[in-house]
């Protein structure tokens, strides 16, 4: 089982399950943290892809790496769609992470714009796979609209607070076929094991290793705890002995034969 | 260990005994039990396959008393774990599951149990299900009922207080055709809150009819969801067609059904195998249809009508509550009704752990609710009954003897929108 452990996206197969931003630290680190990350895939602005002659971040991302341009600064399923179509032409690929934002206070996602934008981009052919709140309903939704996987945010995108809506993505891991992907918020290694535990097909983090002291060796932190908690997920976490209640009366003592 | 399910009766012409026999012994006389017949429509649904090969796989001894405990202390019950519950290894658990089965009812549905009656309103029947008293070659008294009779009946049962009614015939298209069966539901909704209806599976369109004559459940068993098992029990008729009866579930769903059950008859097949496909029948279809309301029932094989040693074999009360209690733990959300086949002492302590709905008032035969509920001399004719019952409360009795083991009984949850 652990032997052929792939994380399968839109046909694609994977090794790694630790995604890597690549928004917030030094372009110079980039191929850093993609070493010491073992990641295979990394997220891009594409806003942020082709400001200027020099710096540009696509140069800085080593070949083989499956680039995962994302739409943030969308604030609607059109705006969205228009960034996703302008990733591919630039010669990003197919993979599509798609984030719409109405607010600049929060970034929360806003699901219903997104449940549109996936449905239209599916239907083009991207890979895509929406950041959302994680709320069952969209997730269906989702599923519905051709995603690829459902990437829930574990607390507000930045905070490093980890798994505050940990019973929610709970729900979803266990009722959509899809990959569950954690995004944003999750803020330390032993946050990411805990959402592999739970059986999470992967987490993504960004902040967590840009505002790491260093961050080459907080990204191997970070590959180790998504492994050990793959690992203790499929190998399915022992008993917990709990203190309960002194059982009650026998609730069996009425079978016959 | 096996039923001798064949019996013949004095009564039947010497081609259809040859018939019979014929059907009986030689494999070949029957037809292909996969394929449809016409008129039968064809869904696509990835649901069959999903049941049918995790049913196949299931080695239900490889289980051990790590996998059980292992089972029981997790917050969620995986379907690895649920098989370990359904396995030999987890009845000397049977206790520990009862515990956690009935926290898990206690979450879900309180201290609740849903009471209803089932109405037989016809019993002619075009199948030949060897271990059923409807059965086409099987002598009994033969009974439709007329729509004045329908509502005699509904209107004896509706004074007994009985807010939700389950409408069953046998399954004849001839006798009972759709528009009959939704004649008899559009007179219930005006007796009832709640109608369901147990009947031969039929196309979308056709649930779509019976929805707007006021049904909103729909509940067909498989019986057993062994395909070479189901094929030496259902010999003659519709029914043997065994994919068209598996996804009558969707097929009413997408017709906007609020709710469906489902169930295999314990005690024809592997009962293990047999409940594990019948949990996972549900499981699918709720993450499918995550609005529908589901259901599980958990019939065990009755004597029937001149076959009185028909029984269920090696699922005693010991093993059904072992199903009961995986059942509920696997699905905390489903409901489980209990039928008026498992006695008095059976239901009321299943209704502890794991059981949500059970009947009362019950009878399986046609026409006779009047003579017994009152007593009163029938007039008319009755039909003879589909199996014998086991629990006959009437309403009135069941609703004062679940309120005296700290229940709340529920007649009604439910509007029709």
């Amino acid at each position: 089982m652990i032997e052929n452990d792939k994380l399968i996206l839109g046909g694609h197969e994977f090794n790694s399950r630790f995604i890597l931003g690549s928004g917030k630290y030094s372009l110079k680190l980039i191929e850093a943290a993609v070493k010491y990350a073992g990641a295979e895939i990394i997220t891009l602005a594409v806003r942020r892809a082709n400001t200027a002659e020099s710096e540009n971040i696509l140069d800085y991302i080593p070949d083989g790496v499956t680039l995962l341009p994302n739409t943030s600064g969308a604030r609607n399923a059109d705006e969205a769609v228009r960034i996703a179509r302008l990733a591919r032409e630039l010669g990003c690929g197919d993979f599509v992470k798609i984030e719409i934002m109405r607010d600049t206070k929060y970034l929360l996602p806003d699901n219903s714009e997104t449940v549109k934008a996936t449905e239209i981009l599916a239907k083009e052919g991207f890979v895509v796979m929406p950041y959302m709140y994680p709320d069952l309903n969209t997730a269906r939704d989702l599923v519905n609209a051709g995603a690829a996987s459902v990437m829930p945010l574990a607390s507000p995108i930045g905070s490093n607070k980890g798994l505050a809506t940990k019973d929610f993505i709970q729900i979803l891991i266990d009722e959509i076929d899809l990959p569950i992907i954690v995004d944003a918020g999750i803020g330390r290694p032993s946050q990411a094991c805990e959402a592999m535990e739970m059986g999470a097909a992967a987490v993504m983090s960004n902040t967590a290793l840009a505002t790491a002291g260093d961050l080459p060796v907080m990204a191997e932190a970070f590959r180790q705890a998504v492994e050990a908690g793959r690992k203790a997920y499929l190998a399915g976490l022992g008993r917990v002995l709990t203190r309960g209640a002194a059982p009650s009366d026998t609730l069996t003592g009425f079978l016959h034969d | 260990m096996e039923n001798n399910y064949f019996v013949d009766s004095g009564n039947l012409s010497e081609s259809a005994l040859k018939r019979k026999h014929e059907l009986e012994n030689n494999p070949a006389s029957r037809t292909n039990h996969m394929e449809y017949m016409d008129g039968m429509e064809q869904i696509k649904s990835d649901i069959f396959g999903k049941v049918i090969s995790e049913m196949k796989s299931y080695d239900y001894n490889k289980y051990t008393a790590v996998d059980v405990n292992r089972a029981l202390t997790h917050d969620t019950c995986t379907i690895e774990d649920f098989k370990a519950l359904l396995s030999p290894a987890a009845e000397p658990f049977l206790e520990k599951m009862a515990q956690k089965a009935r926290l898990e009812t206690q979450k879900h549905f309180g201290n609740t149990v849903y009471l209803f009656t089932p109405l037989y309103i016809a019993n002619y029947c075009e199948n030949y299900c060897i271990y059923c008293g409807f059965n086409c070659y099987n002598d009994i008294r033969r009974m439709k009922l007329n729509m004045e009779q329908i509502e005699h009946e509904m209107q004896v049962i509706a004074k007994s207080g009985m807010e939700e009614i389950l409408i069953l015939t046998g399954e004849s298209r001839a006798k009972s055709s759709v528009e009959y069966i939704g004649e008899a539901c559009k007179l219930a909704r005006k007796y009832f809150r709640l109608v369901g209806i147990e009947i031969y599976p039929v196309n979308t369109d056709e649930y779509r009819y019976l929805h707007e004559c006021g049904v909103d459940y729909v509940t067909v068993f498989q019986e057993t969801y062994d395909s070479d098992r189901y094929e030496q029990l259902h010999l003659l008729g519709h029914k043997r067609v065994f994919p068209y009866r598996f996804d009558a579930q969707e097929r009413a769903l997408m017709a906007g059904m609020r709710g469906i059950a489902c169930s295999a008859l314990l005690g024809l097949s592997d009962f293990r195998k047999d409940a594990l496909a019948s949990a996972l029948h549900v499981y699918y279809l709720q993450r499918k249809y995550p609005q529908a309301e589901i259901s599980l029932s958990c019939p065990r094989l009755r004597p029937i009508k001149n076959n009185v040693e028909i029984n269920p074999l090696d699922v005693h009360e010991k093993q059904l509550c072992q199903i009961l209690c995986a059942y509920r733990i696997f699905l905390p959300f489903c409901g489980i009704t209990v039928s008026s086949r498992e006695s008095r002492s059976f239901r009321n302590g299943i209704v502890k752990i794991s059981a949500t709905k059970i009947s009362a008032g019950v009878s399986t035969g046609i026409g006779d609710h009047e003579s017994k509920y009152t007593g009163k001399e029938n007039s008319s004719a009755e039909g003879d009954e589909q199996f014998e019952i086991d629990d006959n409360r009437s309403l009135e009795k069941m609703y004062n003897d679940m309120s005296d083991e700290g229940l709340q009984p529920v007649l009604n949850d439910y509007l029709y929108v």
